[in-house]
């Protein structure tokens, strides 16, 4: 179809134009409509006629779907009462239209610190609204890219999805290296150690750890396959299955609770040569975790 | 307010509420057929792997033990821990699952509600207490995503801008005040807190509407007024 288009390379919309079919997007409070932060004036801030999130609908494969994607290059993506408002309400609008699926393109270091406090409590109605569309048998999917990495409130955000993408290249946790760093110096973690920090909070540490249930190259037709293929793919959270993630995540701490490092973990479940996970590409990694790894999640 | 004196003042002696490293956890009696599940973090806890799994766990121990018996989070938090080793186990998805317990119980008949009774800082309170059908908070307590020096330093806005303007605007400064003004927190306990704990349990909401609280109360104008008009796009 296309030629290569790098996923982050893109700004969000055309990620979502080129993700749809072509010429289904439609935006829902676009630019045009300028409905934007208040808040970012008072601080003397600029501010974006979108407030940093483009949401609409469109079809995929000729089936209708919700989507937003983050713009990581306004405010790193960050979360304001608008830009968390939008969220909300296309999540909302899914109960209503039933789409096969709502796709969030996350770029995001999670709460906009100039819109602190209503960024922490959108944080939390994102999640809640996710939960709603997941309890309807909507599945959400989060499609991680960008090169702002996906950190904060919408990390956690992520996790409430039915599924997580993510490029090899992406990034998701909680807190930021920087946030890290700051807090208890470069000794605890040296945000500017390119490699620790991928081998910490890259997609391919996710991937072999079962975080993000799908890695690919950093390149838009990829992304678009692995849309497809979740098309109508819910997974509704029932009792058994959070008992099933409480196991897990339990015996993760007590296997790998004490590990200083990436390669080590790696190498607990099963990867025979953790020292070379770094070269290899998406399709090398997913070999292997077909062929080695045991099943971490 | 520490969570003894608070267990205290909540309930009496009538509460078996026990700590086990940050977490406290345990039952009260809120009258002779009413008993309540109570979970959280003491003493400013760093929310880590160990502290958001122990909550979870006892979230789910209460559906699957006592279904439909109400569930009080209690709050008093630093924030997410801030070490590598937290990320390298996947932090986001154990406080995620934290937050998806806890929504799970709302849906299964629990009624859940949050109360912030020290301090709730940045991303340590986002998957509990903001996740109950509605959190509350003692008015002393301390809720806030960074002070206004710090903010300063990071947005590159000078501290006398900001301290200025928070006078009017509550969206980024400090003060339980300004998040009741946001709707995030629905109302201050400041008389006879089971009394409040009893009448919070009676009026909850299954429904999410601290946008719509927000905007009446006019904290968030816009929020509420967003999501309506995505809803008819």
């Amino acid at each position: 179809m296309n030629p290569h288009l790098s996923f982050a390379e893109l700004n969000a919309r055309e990620r979502v134009i080129q993700l749809l079919d072509p010429g289904s997007f439609r935006e829902m409070l676009g630019p045009a409509e300028r409905i934007v932060s208040p808040h970012l004036s008072l601080l003397g801030v600029p501010y974006a006629f979108d407030d940093g999130v483009v949401i609409g609908s469109g079809l995929l494969q000729n089936q209708p779907v919700l989507i937003a994607a983050q713009e990581g290059r306004f405010m790193g993506g960050g979360v304001g009462e608008v830009h968390g408002a939008k969220l909300v309400g296309l999540l909302q609008r899914a109960l209503q239209v039933r789409p096969a699926a709502v796709f969030v393109l996350a770029e995001s270091g999670g709460v906009r610190l100039h819109e602190a406090n209503a960024g922490l409590i959108a944080v939390s109605e994102v999640m809640r609204a996710v939960l709603d569309v997941r309890a309807a048998g909507i599945p959400v999917v989060m499609l991680i890219g960008g090169a702002n990495g996906c950190f904060g409130g919408m990390g956690l955000i992520a996790r409430c999805a039915d599924h997580v993408v993510m490029s090899d290249q992406a990034r998701m946790s909680m807190s930021g290296p920087e946030v890290i760093e700051s807090s208890h110096g470069v000794e605890e973690f040296d945000s500017r150690d390119r490699a620790l920090v991928w081998r910490t909070t890259g997609g391919k540490h996710r991937y072999l750890m079962g975080d993000c249930d799908w890695l690919v190259e950093d390149d838009l037709d990829a992304f678009r396959d692995v849309a497809i293929a979740l098309l109508g793919q819910s997974k509704v959270l029932t009792l058994q299955s959070l008992l099933d993630e409480q196991r897990m995540l339990t015996d993760r701490l007590s296997q790998v609770g004490d590990c200083d490092e990436a390669t080590e973990i790696w190498q607990h479940f099963g990867v025979q040569t953790p020292d070379r996970v770094a070269d290899m590409d998406a399709e090398q990694l997913r070999a292997l975790n077909a062929s080695q790894v045991k099943g971490i999640s | 307010m520490n969570w003894q004196a608070l267990s205290l003042a909540l309930f009496g002696e009538l509460h078996a509420i026990a700590r086990t490293g940050d977490v406290i956890h345990g039952t009260a009696q809120l009258g002779p057929e009413l008993t309540i599940a109570v979970v959280g973090t003491a003493d400013h806890a760093a929310i880590g792997v160990e502290t958001a799994l122990a909550q979870a766990q006892f979230v789910l121990d209460t559906v699957v033990n006592h279904p439909g018996r109400p569930i009080l989070l209690l709050v008093d938090t630093q924030g997410q821990r801030l070490r590598r080793r937290d990320e390298l186990l996947g932090l986001n998805r154990y406080m995620a699952h934290l937050g998806c317990c806890v929504d799970f119980a709302r849906r299964s008949g629990h009624r859940v509600v949050g109360l912030v009774y020290d301090q709730a800082l940045s991303g340590g309170f986002i998957t509990s207490g903001l996740m109950a059908d509605a959190c509350y908070a003692l008015p002393e307590a301390e809720i806030r995503v960074m002070r206004i020096p710090a903010m300063s330093r990071v947005t590159k806005i000078s501290e006398d801008l900001l301290e200025a303007l928070s006078l009017t605007n509550p969206v980024f400064a400090p003060g339980v005040a300004n998040y009741v003004a946001m709707g995030g927190i629905q109302a201050l306990w400041s008389g006879d807190l089971k009394q409040d704990l009893l009448d919070a349990l009676a009026a909850t909401n299954t429904v999410d509407a601290r946008a719509t609280l927000g905007a009446e109360r006019g904290g968030r104008a816009l929020a509420a007024r967003v999501v309506q008009q995505v809803l008819v796009a």
